[in-house]
C-alpha cells in the first residue's frame, strides 16, 4: 500500500488543483481530504456522500452555576485562560478557550464542573467520478483536527483494504502544525507544492523540515515557476542540493481556475501544457513509490 | 488598536495585505506576525531582527521514578494520551502534552516535577520606526497556539507601553490556531478571493469568527478573477468590502520578489491608504463610512 499526501507549507499554492488532476489521471486509488477545517477538493470532486458519521472528540468544561460556592480556584489553576468570573463572582467557561484538559472539574471541591464530549464536525464515505473518497468538516472553530484526520487516514486504510487498492491519495493542510504532523503519519511519499516566491521558499524548506524530521521522502512541484525564474531556479538548486526529485514545473495558466469554476479538474479541460506535465509527474511519483 | 489579518483559505494575500498596512500606516505601530507555522511577514518588511532570540518553553511534567507509587491519578487526569501505566512501569510522552499541569496538581507524592517542552522561537526587530515582532514554531512541535499566546503576551506589553497600534498576520484555516490569532484583536480584517475554493473557505471563516462579534470587514484580492458570488454573499451578510486589490499578473511578479504592493504604484499605494481608512471607520462603528473604496 502507498500513501501518497500532498503538502505545500504556504497555502494557496495549488495543492488542491493537483491533487484533483491526480485523481483524475491515476487509476485506481482512494482518495482523501486531510484539509478537515477548510477543504475543498470536494468542490472539484463533487462527492455523493454514501455515509455520514459524527465525529465527536474531546470534552469541554461547564459550570453548574447552582452548585457554585465562587472560590475561584477553577480560574487559579487554568493554565488556558478559559474561565473569568464577573463582578458578582458567577464563573464561566470561556468554550474557545477551554483545551478540553478536566483539571477544573477534578479538583472542583464542589464537583459542580460538568464535561460533557463535544460535537466537533462530521466524516463521509463518498463516491466521486474518480473513486471513493473519505473526507470530513469539522465544525469551524473546533478543535481536535489532529484526530479527525489520524480517524480519516485509518478509514482511507481499512477501505483499500477492503476493495484491494493499493494507493491513498491525500490532499494536505497548510503549514507544518498539528494536522500535518498527523497525516505525516505512515505516508510514503509527500508531493510538495511549492511556487516561486520568497514565502513559497521559505515554507518549502520547512515542510521539507518536517518530511526530513519524520524521515518521509519527498518530492518538489514548483507551480506557476514562469512568475519569477529566478526563484524557481533556486528552489531547483534547494531541491538538487538536498536531494528531492523535481516532479514538475508547472506554468501559470488561467485555465486552473477555469476549470476551478466548472468543478472540474484541470486534466478534464482539453489538452494542455499544464496537464501534459501534471501526467508526467504522476509517472515519476509512480516510479518512485512502486 | 490591534487589527488582525485572516483568512479561511491560505495564499489570498493575509501577508501581501499586512505588510501593505504597515508600510502606509500612520501612527506608531508594532507589525505582528502569529504565523508561527509559516511566518513569511519578515520576508516582506525585511525588519532589521534584534540577534537575542527568545526561546517559548511549555511547563511539562518529569518523573522522579523513586517517588511513583504507581497508583495512576495522573493518568486517569490526562485526556492526552500523554502519561501511560502499563505493569509498573509509567511512562511519559512529552510531545502529547498539552502543558495543562494536572498531572503535577494531582501527584499527592511529589513524583512530577517541572519540565520544559521548546515550542519555538520570538524574534523582535525593527523597520523604520515601525517595531517587529514573530513566532517560529520549533519543526515537529505539533502545538501553535501556546506559542501564539507567548507572542501575543509580548506584544500586549509593548502595545501597553508604547500605545502603538498592531497589525498581525494570522495563520490560514478557521480552526484553533486561526481562532487564537483573532479572539483578542479589536478588528478582524479578512482576505478572500473570489475564486470557488476562496469562496468556500470565506464563508467558513465567516461562520467560524462572526460568532467572535468583533467588528469584520473584507479586503477582495486578484478581484476580477473568479466569480462574483462573494459580492453577493458579502451583501446578504452585510459585510463591508474595505478593499479591492486588483487582479494583475504584475501584482503577483512583485509579490514573488519579495516587494511591499502598497509600494508598486501610487494607485496601489492609494488602495491601503483608503484600507486604513476603513478599518478605522470599522472600529470605531461607523459602518457608513466604510465601503466608498
Amino acid at each position: 500500500m502507498r500513501e501518497i499526501l500532498v503538502l505545500s507549507g504556504k497555502g494557496g499554492t495549488g495543492k488542491t488543483s493537483i491533487t484533483a488532476a491526480f485523481a483524475h489521471v491515476s487509476g485506481h486509488k482512494i482518495i482523501c481530504d486531510l484539509d478537515v477545517d477548510t477543504p475543498d477538493l470536494h468542490l472539484l470532486l463533487q462527492p455523493t456522500h454514501e455515509r455520514e458519521v459524527q465525529f465527536y472528540a474531546g470534552n469541554e468544561a461547564r459550570i453548574n452555576q447552582a452548585g457554585c460556592i465562587g472560590c475561584g480556584l477553577c480560574e487559579e489553576m487554568c493554565r488556558y485562560n478559559a474561565i473569568h468570573h464577573d463582578g458578582l463572582d458567577v464563573f464561566t467557561v470561556d468554550p474557545i478557550r477551554c483545551e478540553g484538559c478536566k483539571v477544573c472539574v477534578t479538583f472542583c471541591p464542589e464537583e459542580t464542573i460538568s464535561f460533557p464530549e463535544k460535537h466537533c464536525g462530521r466524516w463521509y464515505v463518498s463516491t466521486t467520478r474518480f473513486g471513493t473518497m473519505v473526507h470530513a468538516q469539522l465544525f469551524p472553530g473546533e478543535e481536535n483536527s489532529g484526530r479527525l484526520v489520524a480517524l480519516l487516514k485509518q478509514e482511507a486504510k481499512k477501505l483499500a483494504k477492503e476493495k484491494q487498492i493499493d494507493c491513498i491519495l491525500s490532499d494536505g493542510v497548510p503549514g507544518v502544525g498539528c494536522p500535518v504532523i498527523s497525516s505525516l503519519s505512515g505516508a510514503d511519499f509527500v508531493v510538495i507544492v511549492t511556487e516561486p516566491t520568497p514565502s513559497g521558499r521559505h515554507d518549502l524548506e520547512r515542510v521539507a523540515g518536517l518530511c526530513r524530521h519524520f524521515r518521509t521522502r519527498a518530492g518538489v512541484i514548483i507551480n506557476k515557476f514562469d512568475l519569477n525564474d529566478e526563484q524557481s531556479s533556486h528552489i531547483e538548486k534547494y531541491c538538487r542540493d538536498n536531494g528531492y526529485p523535481l516532479l514538475a514545473k508547472l506554468p501559470h495558466d488561467a485555465l486552473v481556475t477555469e476549470a476551478m469554476v466548472k468543478g472540474r479538474a484541470v486534466t478534464e479541460c482539453g489538452e494542455s501544457k499544464i496537464g501534459l506535465d501534471i501526467r508526467v509527474a504522476w509517472e515519476k511519483i509512480e516510479q518512485l513509490t512502486r | 488598536m490591534k487589527i488582525t489579518v485572516a483568512s479561511g483559505k491560505g495564499g489570498t494575500g493575509k501577508t501581501t495585505v499586512t505588510a501593505s498596512l504597515a508600510a502606509v500606516w500612520d501612527r506608531p505601530l508594532l507589525a505582528v506576525d502569529l504565523d508561527v507555522e509559516e511566518p513569511n511577514l519578515h520576508l516582506f518588511l525585511q525588519p532589521e531582527i534584534s540577534t537575542d532570540v527568545e526561546k517559548a518553553w511549555m511547563e511539562i511534567p518529569v518523573l522522579d521514578a523513586e517517588k511513583c507509587t504507581l497508583c495512576g491519578d495522573c493518568v486517569n487526569l490526562c485526556q492526552f494520551k500523554a502519561i501511560s501505566l502499563m505493569i509498573s512501569t509509567l511512562t511519559l510522552y512529552p510531545d502529547m502534552c498539552h502543558g495543562c499541569g494536572g498531572c503535577m496538581a494531582i501527584c499527592s507524592k511529589g513524583a512530577l516535577g517541572k519540565g520544559q517542552r521548546e515550542l519555538g522561537t520570538i524574534h523582535q526587530g525593527r523597520v523604520g520606526e515601525t517595531r517587529f515582532l514573530s513566532g517560529t514554531l520549533r519543526i515537529g512541535e505539533a502545538m501553535s497556539p501556546p506559542l501564539m499566546e507567548a507572542v501575543k503576551k509580548k506584544m500586549d506589553d509593548i502595545l501597553e507601553l508604547e500605545g502603538r497600534d498592531a497589525v498581525i498576520d494570522a495563520p490560514p484555516g478557521v480552526s484553533c490556531p486561526a481562532l487564537c490569532a483573532v479572539m483578542d484583536s479589536d478588528v478582524i480584517v479578512l482576505v478572500a478571493d473570489a475564486t470557488p475554493f476562496g469562496l468556500h473557505d470565506f464563508k467558513l471563516a465567516w461562520e467560524s469568527f462572526s460568532s467572535l462579534a468583533k467588528p469584520t470587514g473584507v479586503v477582495i484580492n486578484r478581484a476580477g478573477m473568479g466569480t462574483r458570488e462573494i459580492y453577493t454573499f458579502c451583501g446578504e451578510n452585510a459585510i463591508p468590502i474595505l478593499a479591492e486589490i486588483p487582479f494583475d499578473r504584475k501584482i503577483a511578479e512583485a509579490y514573488s520578489q519579495g516587494r511591499i504592493i502598497a509600494e508598486v504604484s501610487a494607485e496601489l499605494g492609494t488602495v491601503f491608504s483608503s484600507l486604513q481608512k476603513n478599518i478605522r471607520a470599522l472600529a470605531a462603528g461607523d459602518t457608513g463610512e466604510v465601503g466608498d473604496a
